[in-house]
């Protein structure tokens, strides 16, 4: 047997057992008997002495490329007996994927401080400051300064809490009118303000009545400023707040620090102005006052009303977090039932 | 103002379901609470005749009627009103029918005797028993003879009139009354209604100066009219009258009486009729005098206040001006000569008056908000004439007129450019007229001006504004083009706190807090616990309940609350924070408490509930504190976070409870509720922190904070040591940093124990040391000679055993 027919006989047989290996110590056994100093290609290469020159380097040659298919096929079976083996422990691995996760604990803002947030983000976005004030308010400025001097008598629509003839919690949002009016300074700019805030009001708690709420304020002062661009606004939060489908619309009220004065609706959210027994069969749903802020309101603060005026609305929160996700208790916002509170957790919308 | 659309329809055109004229008002006047006709929901209702009536054989009181309801063969009715009586026209619901509350009636058998039906009384039928005339108050309502007999009842009562309910705005007076709603709806459809003058049929022999005088204080009453009719003849009024008044939610008294009512319904102008025979002398409208007290018509007795408004004789106050009349000179059924006043009484002094006697009447709602100055005569006559024609009698000639009022109807200007500048619309002066004129307000154009008189029934319009209004409504808020407002530019950004406050509310959510809104106003008590300064509390002045009376100084007991309402309602884990003011006031004689804002924090039972692969903790100390200090980390506010034991609060536990400062500046609190104050509140063990909200957006802030990461590796050591239980961490941290060297970066505590295998009053801690110097490769050396003096520092300082 020639030399070279001794190498493919080591050759087929190391192949054969390569491929016969069922495990990885197995393999590496016959890789290190094969490719070994002590392995029979060694002790075949023994023989290249009785060859001549000429046949020397073809032999050499030979060997070499034994050795490299060798390698290769011990490194192919390796990997595949690795796959092997990983699938194997994969597969003892395996666990029930619909067992529930590990709780993360994770706190939700507080509904209506949603509301606002999303107000006040939306006027942020219309070039609107947010400024706030005081809760314990100064009758001049809740009433006085609103163009409801002292025995008004839109002053019995607000119950009032008193600290002293003069000082007194805040019955709503609007004296922050009177405090950025006389503050502003016209040459600046528009004034163009929203003012979110806790008021009072002295009511018997009950299911749509409580002590304390909330409003936002919104006013829009400087030289072109129309009831049109009011009517925009409101719609324009209208559908953002509720949603596109929404429509508006204004009907004539009353509020003595605006004039024209309106109420403004919008469409049923249970019957989306089809009728029904939310809206009394209007379609219709009363969400926030709004108007033409008076010249006496500017006057007072110091504003020349034959230059500027524009417009003011109040949102009651509290009301549309009521409207939107239809709960009926108005105290429900105030005892703080974790269970009620971690309902609302859509904070993306 | 219950308004009657059956009487709308004597000065309008209308035809539209009522349904559709409530929406046109509301949508261009004022608010309408509903409309309602008093026989939806009735059903075979007719006016039956009793034939005949005999008593039943087993009842004292029940009768057996024999009535004709138009029918082949009369029914037998069993009744037991007392008023009962053969030869009446009566409201009769047929078998199957349906009457008030949604009863049916079916044939029955009333003690043996058969009954097909029944014979009804008004508020068996619907009426409110606050409007059923006295005569029927108490048994079956009789119909006039006229009535036909099997005909549906409910024309003859009035009930298939729609009845719109208007919600009338403080400022729209006008509206409640009939003329004032029809001016509103002709202007609303484009109508000219005629609203004829009352002509006064007077008898030339009696003159009423000769009868009556009166002087008036013109500052109370700046109009005051009287006249006097005498001879009259006190009876029912006819059931058109009847009708009108109890669609209007007013009981019908006598002929008298409801023409008076008839008349404020009218014209919105009140009117009292007092029984002459029964006025001493001269009248007088005056304040009334100190200690003066007067019974009114409704039988209740009131101590007169000096800045009430009456109607005197030369003896006493015989009326309640413009709230209610006096009982004694009422009209009653032997009146025969009467006095009628028609006055305007100052509306400040009457809105008082009614608050006063909690007396809120038809008359003193119409005086608070306005009376038309033109209207007053009208009234009067009108009212005359009524009696006259009802009551019969003589119409004095003349009137007492005690002072008198018209004042100068105003002008106002306006321009098309300053209208459509206003409202953002494109009209022009001739539409803008056109609308002046739907509203009867008689105008001028001169140039681009046109010059608007408002009538006197319209005191509400002083300034253009308010015809901006007018323009707006009628033209049609529909109509109204929307815009966003343009012009020039502003930026909407929130401020550096605002934007802080709202990073407080996210970090605190993440950390697993839900935001909580409590109330600001609480009891004295808990308005004074958890105090982080000394501050008097501030209470209100008429507080609506025991559990509201005082502005809170702090915002964990309404925290607690919260808790303790979670608790009663078998939640037992509760995680909630609040952002909000508290109320200080640095002496009890400061009326205005200083707002300062504040965030807290309570945790009680689990954070995360229990699961299978969940084995949760109990809220602990360690557990807020970490909260806490996470969240102040968060805010970046430079300086260190350090914690001091407190037993300073009371309501807190004496030995779990760390006063927070930052770079020496106090912030608040944290630790465990008082076992005392949990009871108190009925919650389980919590955990709690306050911190001064205000102080935290004031404190400087790491804002250009950055330093690079070390590049080279840093060497760690752990020591573990025994030292008395009295050492606190702070001390051994402190002289670890002091004593530590250059390189040593980081300390942090990874075991704490007590118990076996440690001595009794000895505790071991033990620490894990990070040493990095960022410019070169630490050697082992350097860091095994800082450590060494660490080491050394610990047993000679600290008497700490190194193990």
């Amino acid at each position: 047997m020639s030399l070279r027919d001794k190498l493919s006989e080591i050759k087929e047989k190391g192949l054969a057992d390569i491929d016969q290996a069922n495990d990885l110590k197995k393999l590496n056994e016959i890789r290190v008997h094969l490719l070994g100093k002590k392995g029979p290609i060694t002790a075949a290469l023994r023989g290249i002495k009785e060859l001549t020159p000429e046949e020397r380097p073809e032999v050499g040659s030979y060997a070499n490329k034994i050795r490299d298919a060798i390698t290769e096929a011990v490194s192919n079976h390796r990997e595949e007996l690795e796959t092997a083996q990983l699938n194997q422990q994969l597969a003892t691995e395996k666990i029930d994927v619909t067992l529930p996760g590990k709780p993360v604990a994770q706190g939700q803002p507080h509904v209506i401080q949603q509301i606002i947030d999303q107000i006040v983000d939306l006027f942020l976005g219309m070039g609107y400051e947010v400024l706030t004030g005081p809760e314990v308010e100064e009758d001049k400025y809740n009433f006085e300064m609103m163009n409801l001097p002292k025995n008004h008598p839109a002053r019995d629509m607000q119950d009032t809490f008193y600290l002293s003839r003069e000082i007194l919690m805040r019955t709503q949002t609007s004296p922050m009118q009177a405090r950025a009016l006389e503050k502003h300074d016209f040459s600046e700019g528009p004034l163009k303000m929203i003012s979110p805030g806790i008021v009072y009001r002295r009511d018997t708690d009950d299911p749509t009545h409580s002590h304390q709420f909330h409003q936002v304020e919104g006013l829009v002062i400087d030289e072109h400023i129309t009831m049109a661009d009011l009517k925009g606004t409101l719609i324009t939060m209208a559908q953002n707040i509720f949603g596109d489908k929404f429509d508006i619309r204004l009907r004539p009220s009353y509020f003595p620090f605006t004039e024209p004065s309106v109420e403004v609706d919008v469409t049923c959210f249970n019957c989306m102005g089809k009728g029904c027994d939310v809206c009394k069969h209007t379609g219709w749903i009363e969400v926030l006052g709004a108007g033409m802020v008076h010249p006496n309101v500017l006057k007072m603060a110091g504003v020349d009303s034959d230059v500027y005026g524009g417009f003011a609305f109040g949102v009651g929160p509290d009301r549309f977090a009521m409207l939107r996700y239809g709960v009926d208790d108005i105290r429900d916002f105030y005892l703080n039932d974790v269970r009620f509170l971690n309902q609302f957790s859509k904070r993306g919308n | 103002m219950k308004v009657s659309y059956k009487w709308l329809k004597q000065y309008l055109d209308l035809d539209m379901p009522a349904k559709d004229l409530a929406e046109k008002i509301e949508r261009t006047a004022v608010e309408v609470d509903s409309v309602k006709v008093a026989e939806d929901g009735l059903k075979k209702l007719v006016v039956g005749h009793i034939l005949s009536m005999k008593d039943h054989p087993e009842s004292d009181h029940l009768h057996i009627c024999s009535v004709d309801v138009g029918e082949d063969e009369p029914l037998q009715i069993v009744c037991g009103a007392p008023n009962v009586a053969a030869g009446q026209k009566v409201i009769v619901a047929l078998p199957n029918s349906r009457i008030g509350g949604n009863v049916k009636i079916k044939r029955s058998k009333m003690r043996g005797v058969e009954s097909s039906g029944m014979i009804c009384a008004l508020d068996e039928i619907g009426f409110s028993k606050d409007v059923v005339p006295k005569e029927w108050a108490d048994g079956i309502y009789v119909f006039d003879d006229d009535v036909p007999v099997g005909e549906p009842i409910y024309h003859y009562l009035g009930m298939d009139d729609p009845i719109i309910d208007l919600d009338v705005t403080p400022n729209r007076g006008d509206m409640l009354s009939i003329i004032g709603t029809v001016h509103e709806l002709a202007a609303i459809y484009d109508q000219q209604p005629e609203i004829k003058k009352p002509v006064v049929d007077e008898d030339a022999t009696l003159d009423a100066q000769a009868e009556i005088s009166a002087t008036a204080d013109s500052k109370l009453a700046k109009t005051y009219k009287l006249r006097v009719v005498e001879d009259v003849k006190i009876a029912p009024s006819p059931a058109w009258l009847q009708i009108i008044l109890w669609n209007a939610g007013i009981r019908p008294i006598n002929n008298v009486v409801d023409v008076t009512n008839y008349i404020l319904l009218k014209y919105g102008q009140p009117l009292h009729s007092f029984d002459k025979d029964k006025i001493n002398g001269n009248i007088t409208v005056r304040n009334a005098a100190k200690g003066e007290k007067l019974t009114t018509l409704d039988e209740d007795n009131h101590e007169l206040s000096t800045e009430d408004i009456v109607i005197a004789d030369q003896d006493q106050p015989i009326a309640l001006a413009g709230v209610m009349g006096g009982f004694n000179t009422q009209i009653d059924n032997d009146t025969q000569n009467v006095v009628i006043e028609s006055a305007i009484f100052d509306s400040f002094h009457i809105r008082k008056t009614a608050q006063r006697h909690v007396l809120h009447t038809e008359a003193s709602q119409r005086f608070e908000r306005g009376i038309n100055p033109d209207g007053v005569a009208d009234a009067l006559n009108e009212a005359v004439s009524l009696i006259k024609q009802l009551a019969g009698g003589k119409i004095a000639k003349g009137t007492i007129t005690a002072s008198d009022y018209h004042p100068e109807l105003p002008v106002i200007s306006i321009t098309a450019e300053r209208t459509n500048h206003v409202l953002g619309t494109s009209l022009k002066l001739d539409e803008i007229k056109a609308i002046f004129d739907r509203l009867g307000f008689s105008s001028i154009t001169d140039g681009d001006q046109l010059q608007v008189t408002i009538p006197a029934r319209r005191w509400d319009i002083h300034i253009d504004a308010d015809l901006f209004e007018e323009v707006a409504r009628i033209y049609g808020y529909d109509n109204l083009p929307a815009t966003l407002p343009t012009g020039r530019q502003t930026i909407g950004v929130l401020t550096a706190a605002q934007r802080l406050q709202r990073a407080v509310r996210q970090i605190l959510e993440g950390i697993g807090l839900t935001q909580a809104i409590s109330y600001s106003l609480t009891t004295e008590e808990k308005a004074k616990m958890f105090l982080m300064q000394s501050s008097e509390p501030t209470q209100l002045l008429w507080p609506m309940t025991q559990d509201h009376t005082t502005l809170r100084m702090n915002l964990l007991s309404g925290l607690l609350d919260d808790v303790a309402y979670n608790h009663a309602r078998k939640v037992d884990d509760v995680a909630l924070y609040e952002s909000g003011r508290v109320f200080y006031k640095d002496s009890a004689d400061q009326v205005r408490p200083k707002e300062v804002e504040h965030i807290a924090g309570v945790i009680t039972g689990n954070l995360t509930n229990p699961s299978w692969n969940n084995h949760v903790k109990a809220a602990d100390f360690f557990l807020i504190k970490g909260m806490v200090n996470q969240f102040i980390v968060n805010l970046g506010i430079k300086g260190d976070i350090s914690y001091t034991a407190t037993d300073q609060y009371p309501e807190m536990h004496p030995g779990r409870t760390a006063e927070i400062s930052i770079h020496g500046h106090d912030v608040g609190f944290v630790g465990q509720i008082h076992p005392q104050i949990a009871k108190k509140f009925k919650i389980k063990e919590t955990y709690a922190f306050e911190l001064d909200m205000q102080a935290l957006i004031d404190l400087p802030k790491n804002d250009d904070q950055y330093q690079a990461v070390a590049k080279y590796p840093s060497i760690k050591r752990d020591i573990s040591i025994i030292v008395d239980s009295e050492i606190t961490n702070d001390q051994i941290v402190q002289l670890m940093q002091k004593r530590g060297g250059a390189y040593l970066h980081e300390i942090r505590l990874f075991d704490v124990y007590e118990g076996k295998n440690v001595p009794d009053g000895k505790k071991s801690m033990a620490y894990s040391l990070t040493y990095v110097n960022p410019r070169e490769t630490l050697k082992d050396e350097v860091v095994n000679t800082a450590f060494e003096k660490i080491k050394k520092r610990l047993t000679a300082d600290l008497n700490a055993e190194i193990r």
